[in-house]
C-alpha cells in the first residue's frame, strides 16, 4: 500500500519561493520567470473579474479557479503553438494561457455560442462538460496525430471527481493501447462540488491510477508553477517521441465555491480555504522573484496595469457584442440545415416578425 | 456488375472508401484480424494494415469518443458497434460530443464519424443482441440515420455516410445481412442521405417502412393483391432526415398508409411519419394511419422474438383495417 511513497509529490520551488532542486537552476531564465508572473497575475485577475461580472449580473453562473493558476498556467505554457488543449469548464485559465481570446472566454460565460469558438489557427476545444467525457476525444484526437506522423501533441484537463468516471478508464486505456500522443492532465482540487476525495476513491493518488495502464505517472505540486511547467514539457516531449501518454496529478486547490451557484460553506470549512493561501501559486513566484532579485516595483506595477487594461478592454468587447443572431440557433447543427431545421427556422423567423401567416 | 450479398455490399463500400482516401479508417472491436463478428470488414486489415483497420479495446464510449476525436482532428472514421444493443455505453459521447460539436464550435470543429450499428430481431440471437432503438437518434439533434434494404442501397449509402460532413448512424439489418442478394456497381457511387424510394407503385394504399420490414411489407402487399388491394410501398432509407416529399405524394395519392417498424410504438419513428402525414396530407386523408410496431415492450429473449415482430399477417391486417375504415 506504498502508493504514496511510489509516487511521492514533487517540488521544483518551496512554499517560500526557495529553489530547491538545484539541477534547474540553469533552466529557470528571467524570462521564463517573468511569463510565469504575468500570465498568472493576468488570469487571476481575470477570474476575479469574471466573479465580480456574474455578482452584477452581466454574466451567467462562472466556474472560478482561484488557487488553480499554477497548475493551468504552467501547463499551458509547455504547449507548443499547433497541440491541441481539451480544458473544463474550469480551465479557462490553460486556454487564456495557450491564447484563447478573452473577450471570447467570457461570452462562453454570457452564454454565447461564440464563447466556444477557438481562436484562429490555435487548437482550443470548447469547455468539457459533463465530467471526463473529454478524456477518450483526446486519445483520438492524438491517434489522429499519430496517423498523420505529426510531433503535435494533446494536453487533456480532468479533475479528481473525473477519475470515477468510465470514459476516465476507457480515454487513458485506449491512449496507452494506441501510445497516443496524449498527457492527461489532472488536477486534484480535493472536491467535486462538494464530494472530498476521500469520500471520492480508496486510493491515496491519482497518480497511481498511471500502474494500471502501464504509463508514466507523475505527482506534481499543482501550486508549483515551476514542477508543473517542466513535468509537463517532459510528459510532452515523450508523447511527441512516440512514448505515448503520461498522467499527471497535479496537487493543488480551489479557494472558492465550484461555480457562483454554489456555497462551499455548506460542505467544508472555508477557514481551510484561507490556511491553503500560504501555499497560493501566484504569491509563490512573487517569493521567488523576490528571494532571487527579479522582483521590481516598477515592472510589477506596470504588468499590474497593462493586465487591468486589457482584462476592461475585454469587458468592453464582450458587452459591445451585437445580440445573439436567432439564426445561430439552427445554422450549426449540420453543415447543411436538413429540411426540419430549414422549416422551423423559418417559422420562427416568420413568428418572431409577427408575419405568422393564418388562414382565417 | 458484381452480385452481392448486403454485407458483401457494406464491406465493399468500406473497401472502396479505404482505397480512394487516407483519411478513412475502420475501427472497432474485433474488426481486425477477425474481420467483424459478422464478417463486415473481412480482408480489410489484410488490405489496408493495422494502423487503417483498428482493433480497438471492447469500450464503446471509447470507440465512439476517440473516433470523435479522430475526425474532429482531420480524419473520417468509420466506427463499428457490434450490436445497436451495445451502443448506449456510446450513447453519451454521440449526445455530447459527436453530434454537438459542430454546433458548439460554429462549425469550427466538424465529426464527419459514420457509425455502424447491426440491429433488430429475427434470428435467433442471445438478449439485447436484437435491438432496434433508431428514435434514440432521430431524436438527436446533429445525426443523420440511414438503414438500407438492399446491397446498392448499402453500398451507396455507406459511401454517402462515409464522404457526409457530419455524423452518420448506419444501421445495418443484421437479418438481411446474408438474405438479400443484389447486383452492386464496382468502384465508387453513392445513394442521397435524405431520399427514400418507392418500391412498388400501387393505387388504393401506402405501405411505408425500412430495413428488415422490407421484405414483411412486400409479402404483405403480394397477400393484398391477392384481394384486389393494389399496395404502393415506400422504403423510407433515410430516418433523419425523412424523405417528407415522397411520402406526402404517395398518400396523397392513395389516401391511406400503413407504417411498419419493429421498434417500439411508443416515441417510435412512426409517429414522426404520421407528423409528416398531418403536416402535409390531412385533407387527402380518407382513413385513420395505421401503424404496425413492436409493443412498448423489450425485445424479448428469441422464443418470443416472433411474437414480436410485425409480420405480413398483422400488416395485412392493418392494411384491411385502412381500405375498410
Amino acid at each position: 500500500m506504498g502508493y504514496e511513497k511510489d509516487f511521492p509529490m514533487q517540488q521544483i520551488v518551496d512554499k517560500d519561493g526557495f529553489l530547491i532542486l538545484e539541477d534547474y537552476k540553469d533552466k529557470i531564465t528571467r524570462d521564463l520567470v517573468l511569463t510565469f508572473y504575468r500570465h498568472l497575475i493576468r488570469v487571476r485577475t481575470f477570474d476575479r473579474k469574471a466573479k465580480n461580472l456574474q455578482r452584477q449580473g452581466r454574466i451567467g453562473t462562472y466556474a472560478m479557479f482561484e488557487g488553480q493558476e499554477g497548475a493551468q498556467v504552467g501547463s499551458a505554457m509547455a504547449l507548443k503553438e499547433n497541440d491541441w488543449m481539451y480544458p473544463t469548464y474550469r480551465d479557462h485559465a490553460a486556454s487564456i494561457t495557450f491564447g484563447h481570446s478573452l473577450p471570447t472566454i467570457l461570452a462562453y460565460w454570457k452564454g454565447r455560442v461564440e464563447g466556444g469558438v477557438p481562436p484562429k489557427g490555435k487548437h482550443i476545444v470548447p469547455p468539457s462538460v459533463p465530467i471526463a467525457t473529454q478524456l477518450p476525444l483526446a486519445a483520438g484526437t492524438a491517434m489522429a496525430e499519430k496517423y498523420k506522423g505529426t510531433n503535435n501533441a494533446v494536453i487533456c484537463y480532468f479533475g479528481d471527481g473525473a477519475t470515477s468516471e468510465g470514459d476516465f478508464h476507457e480515454g487513458m486505456n485506449f491512449a496507452s493501447v494506441f501510445k497516443a500522443p496524449v498527457v492527461f492532465f489532472n488536477q486534484n482540487n480535493s472536491y467535486a462540488i462538494s464530494v472530498p476525495i476521500e469520500k471520492q476513491m480508496n486510493s491515496k493518488t491519482i497518480a497511481q491510477k498511471s500502474a494500471a495502464y502501464a504509463i508514466p505517472g507523475v505527482r506534481i505540486d499543482g501550486n508549483d508553477i515551476f514542477v508543473v511547467y517542466f513535468e509537463t514539457l517532459k510528459a510532452l516531449e515523450r508523447a511527441r517521441n512516440g512514448h505515448g501518454p503520461t498522467l499527471i496529478e497535479a496537487v493543488t486547490w480551489r479557494y472558492g465555491a465550484h461555480t457562483t451557484a454554489d456555497d462551499p460553506t455548506k460542505y467544508r470549512n472555508q477557514e481551510e480555504s484561507e490556511k491553503r493561501r500560504e501555499f497560493d501559486p501566484v504569491t509563490r513566484v512573487e517569493k521567488f522573484m523576490k528571494n532571487y532579485g527579479y522582483w521590481d516595483d516598477e515592472w510589477v506595477e506596470n504588468q499590474k496595469q497593462l493586465v487591468e487594461e486589457e482584462i476592461n478592454q475585454a469587458v468592453i468587447e464582450m458587452e459591445a457584442m451585437p445580440s445573439p443572431n436567432v439564426s445561430d440557433l439552427f445554422d450549426h447543427i449540420f453543415a447543411e440545415p436538413t429540411w426540419t431545421i430549414q422549416e422551423q427556422k423559418n417559422a420562427y423567423l416568420t413568428h418572431l416578425r409577427g408575419e405568422a401567416s393564418c388562414n382565417h | 456488375m458484381q452480385s452481392l450479398t448486403l454485407i458483401q455490399a457494406i464491406t465493399d463500400g468500406m473497401r472502396t472508401m479505404l482505397r480512394e482516401r487516407d483519411e478513412v479508417l475502420v475501427l472497432g472491436e474485433d474488426v481486425g484480424k477477425n474481420g467483424g463478428v459478422f464478417r463486415a470488414t473481412d480482408g480489410l486489415q489484410e488490405e489496408f494494415g493495422e494502423s487503417r483497420v483498428i482493433d480497438t479495446p471492447l469500450s464503446e464510449a471509447g470507440i465512439i469518443g476517440s473516433s470523435v476525436g479522430m475526425a474532429m482532428n482531420g480524419l473520417l472514421p468509420i466506427a463499428e458497434i457490434q450490436f445497436m444493443g451495445f451502443i448506449y455505453p456510446a450513447y453519451e459521447q454521440i449526445m455530447t460530443h459527436a453530434t454537438r460539436m459542430r454546433y458548439r464550435t460554429m462549425g469550427a470543429y466538424s465529426v464527419p464519424l459514420v457509425i455502424r450499428a447491426p440491429y433488430g430481431a429475427g434470428v435467433r440471437a442471445p438478449e439485447i443482441h436484437s435491438d432496434s432503438t433508431e428514435a434514440l437518434f432521430t431524436h438527436m439533434p446533429g445525426i443523420k440515420v440511414v438503414c438500407p434494404s438492399t446491397p446498392y442501397d448499402a453500398k451507396g449509402l455507406l459511401i454517402s455516410a462515409i464522404e457526409d460532413p457530419d455524423p452518420v448512424l448506419f444501421m445495418e439489418s443484421l437479418r438481411l445481412y446474408r438474405s438479400v442478394r443484389g447486383e452492386v456497381p464496382e468502384g465508387k457511387y453513392s445513394v442521397e442521405i435524405g431520399k427514400g424510394v418507392k418500391r412498388k407503385e400501387g393505387e388504393d394504399i401506402t405501405l411505408i417502412g425500412w430495413g428488415a420490414m422490407m421484405p414483411v411489407l412486400e409479402k404483405a402487399a403480394m397477400e393484398a393483391e391477392k384481394k384486389l388491394i393494389s399496395c404502393e410501398i415506400i422504403d423510407l432509407r433515410t430516418l433523419y432526415p425523412i424523405d417528407k416529399d415522397i411520402i406526402a405524394e404517395s398518400v396523397q395519392k392513395t389516401g391511406r398508409c400503413v407504417i411498419v417498424h419493429e421498434a417500439h410504438a411508443t416515441g417510435g419513428l412512426g409517429n414522426d411519419i404520421i407528423s409528416i402525414i398531418n403536416d402535409t396530407s390531412f385533407l387527402y386523408m380518407k382513413a385513420p394511419i395505421q401503424r404496425v410496431t413492436g409493443a412498448d415492450v423489450h425485445v424479448p429473449f428469441f422464443a418470443l422474438e416472433d411474437h414480436y415482430l410485425p409480420t405480413p399477417d398483422r400488416v395485412m391486417e392493418a392494411i384491411e383495417k385502412a381500405i375498410y375504415f
